[in-house]
This record gives C-alpha cells, structure tokens and sequence, in this order.
C-alpha cells in the first residue's frame, strides 16, 4: 500500500493520485484479473473529464473567451446567468442538449454521428503527457512530444468525416480545406518543433522543462523564431479565428459542421477551444518553461506558474480571434510552403551549428545566454529579409484614398489630383 | 492528374452575406468560381405600381422602406423630386436641417457598410461591434428628431416633417466629438491590416470603364478612380456651400471602395460641422397642400446616397397621386457588375466582393 500522503505541502495534487491508486488496489483483490484495468481506465477519463477538461474548457475556455471578446468588442459578455455570468456555459451546455441533433437525409449517418465523439477523445489523451508541476505527470513516456503531435493529428480526421458525411457542398469545401490544411502546416510546425528539440537534446516533455530549470533560460529566448513559426502553425491547424478557413463561418458557412446542431455542434465547439488550451499547455511547456519560473516554484505551486503560462498564451489566441479578418485558403497554403517551410529549415540550420559549437564546448552555461542574443536578432533579421524576398513591400500599399475638390471623370493614379 | 468537375452552389439566401432573399448561383471547379449567375429574388413589394395610387404625400413612407438603412437620403431623394416637379422652394433652414440628416445616414449607412464588410472578410465580429456602437448615437438622434430610429420618414415636401429639438445640437456634437476617433480605430485595425489587406486588394477589380458602362455610382464607382459625386456635380439642398472633398480610389478593388467609404465618413462630419455651426433661423418648412396637384410633366431628381446615385422619375397628370413613380436604386444598378468581378476568383473572394458592393435587397426588388 502506497502511503497516502506524498509531500508535505498542501498543494501537491499527486495525492488524487495515490487515492485512486489506493482504491484500485483495493479492487484488485476482490475483482477478476484485468478488471481493474478497464476500471482505472474508466476512472481515470471520468476523473480527468470532470476534473479537468470540463472545467477548463466550459468555465475558462468558453467563459473567458466570451468575456475578453465582449471586451474587445466593446460589450459586456455574459453577465446574467449567476454571478458575473459565470453558470453561462452551463446554461448553454443545457440548452445545446436540450437542442434537437438534426441529420440531413442523405448523410452517411453512422459516420456523422460517430464524428464528434472521435473529435472529443484525443483533447483527454492529450493531457496525458503534459506536465503540470515537478513529477505531475500522468504518463512521463520518454517520447512524449512525438506522442503529442501524433494524438493531435487525430481530431483532422473526425473533422473530415464530419464534412463529407454531412453531404453538404458547404460541409464538402470545409472537409477538403481543413485536410489541405493540416498537411501543409504539420511540417513547418514539426521543423519549429525541431528546434526546440536540437537544443534541448531532449524529446521529452519532463526533459524540455528541466532543460529550462538547469540553464534558466526559457526556450522562447533561445529559440523565437520556433515559438513564432508554432503559434502560426497551431493556429492554422486547430482553425482558430486569423486562419479559420475551415470553418469560415461567413463564406462557405461554418464549412464542415455546417449540418451539426445541438450538443454534436456543441462538442466541435466546446473542443475546439480545447484543443487550443491544449497547444497553449504544450507550448507553455516546450517554450516558456513549463511549471517552472526561475526559482519562483519553490514558493508558489508549479501546476499554478503552468496553467498561469497556459492562459497568458491562450489570450493570445482569444486576442487574434477578436482582431484579426481571415486569410483565404490559398493565400494561407502559400503562406505554410513559401514562407514558414524555409524559415523552418533556415532555423534549423541555425541550431544545430549552434549546438555544434556547444558540444565543443563542453556545455559551457554562459554560451547559451549568446545564442540566445544571437538568435533573436537573426530570426528578427531572417523573417524580414525572407518577406522582403518574397516581395513584401507594406509602405506600397496606400491606406488612404486620393481626395479631389471637383468632380470631373477619370483620374489616372499616377497624376496628383 | 486529378480530373475534377464543376458544381453548383447557391451562395445565398440563406448565407449570412446575402441579406434575405438575393443568391449567388455560382459554378464552381473546386473552390475556384468560372460561372456566376445572380437570382434577384422575389420581394414582390410593387412599390412603384402602389405608389401611383396614393397622394404625393402618403408615398414618402414608400420610399425609407426601400432602402431602410439610409432612410433620410431616400425621404429626400423623393421630396427633391416633387420639389422639382411642383417649384416648390426650401427654406434655408430646411435646406441645412435636410443636409444634417442625410449625413448622418451617410454615416450611419457606412457604418453597417464597413462593417458588415469586415465581418464578411472574417473580422470576426469586433469590427462590425464597433460599428454598430457608433451608430446607436445616430439612430439615438433620429429618435429624438424624427420618432423612428430606421424607417425615420422626416422629410416632408417642402421641407421636414418637424423643427430640431434642443437636444439634438449637443447629440450631433457628441457624435461629431466621438466618430472621428472610431474611424481611426477602424483603420489601424483593418486598413492598415496586412490580412485584410491580403484579402481584399486585388479582389473585384472594376476597371474605369466597366465602372462607367455598367452605370455604377457611389463608392463603387470613386474606388475606380473616379472623381463623380451628385452633391458636387449637380448640387442639391444647398451642397455648394459647403467645403468637402471627394475620394477617390486607386484601382477600383474591394480595398479602395472601403478606404472610400472610411474617407466618405471623414468628409461627412466635415460637412456636419459647417451645417451644424451655420444652421439659419427661420420657417423649416414651407406650407404645401395635403392633396399636391403639381403641374403637367415630369421630374427626375437626384441625390448621392450612401450607395450612389439614388434617382426618382416622377410624371404628373395634374391628379393628386403620381402618373407615373419610379426609382432608380443604386444598389441594383451596383450589383450588374457583379458577374465581372467574382468569376476567376474564388468563393471566399466572392463573398469579399458582394460585401463590398453594400446592397440593400429592398431597394433591388422594389
């Protein structure tokens, strides 16, 4: 029997943990063999779900999101539902389920409805690898940044098979586009993602964050170029709103779940932003250090520094979703292929001489603070001149228009009016 | 190599971009458009034949339903009209409070226009917010004028149906105080912005002599370089006296028409500014019959509303309902060069264009 306390402090959640491992042992001994398993398994999704995919995702995710929007948007948000508004996305929840699930006659039912329950899974096993505090970690497999971008290709499936089973030609342009999609942006993001790895010489999550804690430097600094190229890439990927090309609500009508309705619509919604928080934990971690700030954990919960870092990179997306108008589809792919693919490699390139050098070098500590320096005024460097190649001109571009006292016809735009 | 085949799509009536009941049908081989073919719709409001059988008077509530978001500009397009066909003359006073009103339905009227455009671009949402924040404060003053804050029906033959309350200075103030900073907030976040930049440059390019052949007006026509405004052209209510430029755009695509429209706001509280601080005393109205019977002929007048040249062609027979009542509604005319401009272009694109273009269905079925 494993004690049932493991630390001293009164944060240290892992001790959920040892309840449940406490009570399956329990179980062990009077059930079947390998029933406990199927038990854990189930324990552990209801748990997971209940304690924290619905609270981040419905309260955090859809509550903040529609606050901060409405504040951008000069309006309130949701204010009346409980205090400040706060039962809001349970209300919603209610009224989503309460809603009829309409499917078209003609759609392969059985794999429309079989869509969004695809879509909700990989945003639980998802967490699985994300580290929330020193040793909180569901499953520290060695590889878990591969893991995470394999489980995070799943749900371009779900959504492909949500458009083209809806039957709808709308449905049909969102399929087709989200698919075009993920395979362009998953090789930028992996070539950023590379980066991180060179320099980290770690494929692991655990790892990238006590590589941060050992040379106290976030990888953000040595490689932002990395987080940049990711923040693109996640953001095209996961159809959030400067690239949403997929969903589109004003052009091709909210494109593959055009034909969803009630809570079937409500589960695309409610994981998408799950999703985001999701990339938001994982860049939190590969990036910005995880739960670690410099020392600052030994005095404040690291699974507080974690979701405090998930949040400030999650209003970055709420911020572009409030801001920014949508790209088109073959702008967005010319964007992936032209633009960020090279940026990639050249990033590439870059670290892994530096990395050369560092290993000559023996690991010495201070040399990682002049890479730092140097990378960010090459990336700085590098994404103007690659712009400026690809005939990037902005101050060619007049953004106001040419005023005249009189009206008389035609006037070319080289003569001054 | 893939073989593809085109398909039909309808964009529209039910897409949020096509207001009601006007479509898109639309050929399209992947997401690239080759064919587009416009279904006007059937408002079937017969307007023109019912507003023969009512007194000069009774049609003015006709004319702010068919374009109801610039129902000043509309009431006044029709009253010019009777005015001209009649001889009937305005008092100063009417002439400035008339100018008052259709700039702010200018202003109102493009505040729905750039935003709806935004929101059809992607913006997702914010922009039209703001929008629709600033023209709360006109359609306030509308109340406080005239009663009604969409269908305003305040123009009257002659003048205006009532003289401004006290309230209304420090309101046209405020917005005058207000608007400019929102214009400026709308250009750092969209004109000034590189996607919406990407987006909308290049798209629906009408060149100055499709421009002209299809009879287009309004920004429509300024964003293809055109330097035609009625209110400098053949002026009305007194326009000449006020100083105010026209803009023009570059290259006649969907981003000069909505620099157009920002700059048309500009120039709007410019003349609001000159019309509020010189508004003359006196009668606002000149005493016309109930039961009108202008001289035999005929009328055309015309105005810039938001949307263009708004023209109505009124014939009299003496009696005391029109002969003869028809309009010419910008935003018809507008749409013509619609086929020119979305096919090669892809449906993303089209849907940029048709929000460029700022139709109002009740005025294409009227």
């Amino acid at each position: 029997m494993t004690p049932f306390l493991v630390s001293d402090k009164w944060y240290d959640i892992r001790d959920l943990g040892n309840l449940s491992r406490a009570l399956l042992d329990a179980a062990d001994k009077v059930l079947p063999g390998g029933v406990v398993y199927v038990l854990a398994a189930l324990i552990g999704f209801v748990a997971s779900f209940l304690l924290f995919v619905l609270p981040s995702q419905l309260i955090i995710g859809v509550y903040g999101e529609r606050r901060i929007i409405g504040r951008m948007q000069s309006r309130l948000g949701p204010n009346r539902v409980g205090p400040f508004g706060l039962l809001q996305p349970i209300a919603d929840a209610i009224k989503l389920i309460q809603k009829e699930a309409l499917t078209p006659t003609q759609a392969d039912r059985v794999v429309m409805y079989i869509a969004p329950i695809i879509f909700v899974m990989p945003a639980v096993l998802l967490w699985a690898v994300i580290p929330f505090g020193e040793n909180m970690v569901i499953a520290d497999i060695p590889v878990s940044l591969m893991y995470f971008l394999a489980v995070s290709a799943l749900p371009v499936i779900a959504t492909f098979m949500a458009g083209w089973s809806s039957n709808n030609k709308y449905s049909l342009f969102g399929a087709m586009r989200i698919v075009s999609m993920a395979i362009s942006y998953e090789s930028p993001l992996v070539l950023a993602l590379l980066g991180a790895v060179v320099m980290s010489g770690t494929i692991s999550l655990s790892g990238m964050v006590a590589w941060a804690d050992e040379y106290t430097i976030w990888m953000v600094f040595v490689q932002p170029l990395a987080l940049v190229i990711y923040f693109i890439c996640v953001s095209a990927e996961l159809n959030r709103t400067p690239v949403d090309i997929a969903e589109a609500e004003s052009e091709i009508v909210a494109g593959y779940l055009t034909e969803y309705s009630g809570m079937k619509w409500g589960l695309f919604y409610g994981m998408d932003i799950g999703y985001a928080l999701a990339a938001s934990g994982f860049a939190a971690t590969v990036f910005l250090g995880g739960w670690t700030f410099f020392g600052l954990e030994q005095w404040v919960p690291g699974w507080l520094i974690f979701i405090a870092k998930t949040h400030l990179f999650y209003f970055l997306f709420i911020w572009t979703r409030g801001t920014l108008p949508r790209l088109r589809a073959d702008q967005l792919m010319a964007f992936a292929w032209k633009f960020l693919l090279p940026l990639g490699v050249f990033n590439l390139l870059i670290v892994s001489t530096e990395r050369m050098l560092w290993a000559e070098q023996d690991y010495a500590k201070g040399l990682i603070y002049v890479f730092a320096l140097v990378n960010i005024a090459l990336s700085v460097g590098l994404v103007y001149a690659w712009a400026r190649f690809n005939g990037y001109r902005p101050e060619r571009t007049p953004t106001r228009p040419r005023l005249v006292k009189q009206a008389g016809g035609y006037i070319p735009v080289g003569e001054r009016p | 190599m893939i073989k593809s085949e085109p398909f039909v799509i309808n964009i529209g009536p039910q897409h949020p971009s096509t207001h009601g009941v006007f479509r898109i049908k639309a050929t399209v081989d992947g997401e690239k458009v080759i064919d587009a073919e416009m279904v006007m719709g059937y408002l079937h409001r017969s307007m023109e034949k019912l507003a023969e059988e009512r007194t000069y008077t009774q049609n003015i509530p006709f004319t702010d339903r068919t374009d109801y978001l610039s129902s000043m500009s509309n009431n006044l397009g029709y009253c010019l009209a009777v005015e001209k066909l009649a001889g009937i003359e305005v008092p100063p006073r009417g002439n400035a409070i008339r100018v008052i009103m259709a700039e702010l339905q200018r202003l109102a009227s493009h505040c729905m226009a750039v935003g709806a455009f935004a929101n059809d671009t992607g913006a997702w949402q914010t922009p039209v917010m703001w929008a629709f924040r600033e023209r709360e404060k006109i359609l306030d003053i509308f109340e406080v004028t005239s009663g009604a804050r969409l269908t305003c029906n305040y123009m009257r033959i002659g003048g205006v149906a009532f003289d401004l309350r006290p309230e209304f200075e420090p309101m046209v103030r405020r917005v005058l105080r207000e608007f400019p900073p929102f214009i400026d907030e709308m250009e750092g976040l969209l004109s000034e912005n590189e996607i919406f930049i990407a987006r909308t440059k290049g798209v629906g390019v009408l060149t100055p002599e499709m421009a002209i052949n299809s009879s287009l007006s309004g920004p429509m026509l300024r964003g293809s370089g055109i330097a035609w405004d009625i209110r400098k052209a053949d002026p009305y209510c007194g326009y000449e006296q006020y100083d105010f430029d026209i803009p023009i755009g570059y290259n006649g695509d969907s981003y000069d028409r909505f620099i157009v429209r920002l700059e048309e706001m500009r120039q709007s509280l410019k003349i609001i500014q000159q019309a509020l601080d010189g508004l003359p005393g006196g009668p606002f109205r000149t005493e016309v019959p109930l039961a009108l019977r202008p001289p035999k002929g005929e009328a055309y007048a015309r105005i810039e509303s938001p949307r263009g040249e708004l023209g109505y062609y009124l014939v009299s027979d003496e009696g005391p309902s029109p002969y003869r009542f028809h309009i010419r509604p910008p935003s018809f005319i507008n749409l013509s060069a619609l086929k020119e401009m979305t096919v090669g272009g892809t449906v993303a694109d089209a849907i940029v264009v048709l929000g460029s273009i700022d139709i109002v269905v009740g005025e294409i079925d009227r």
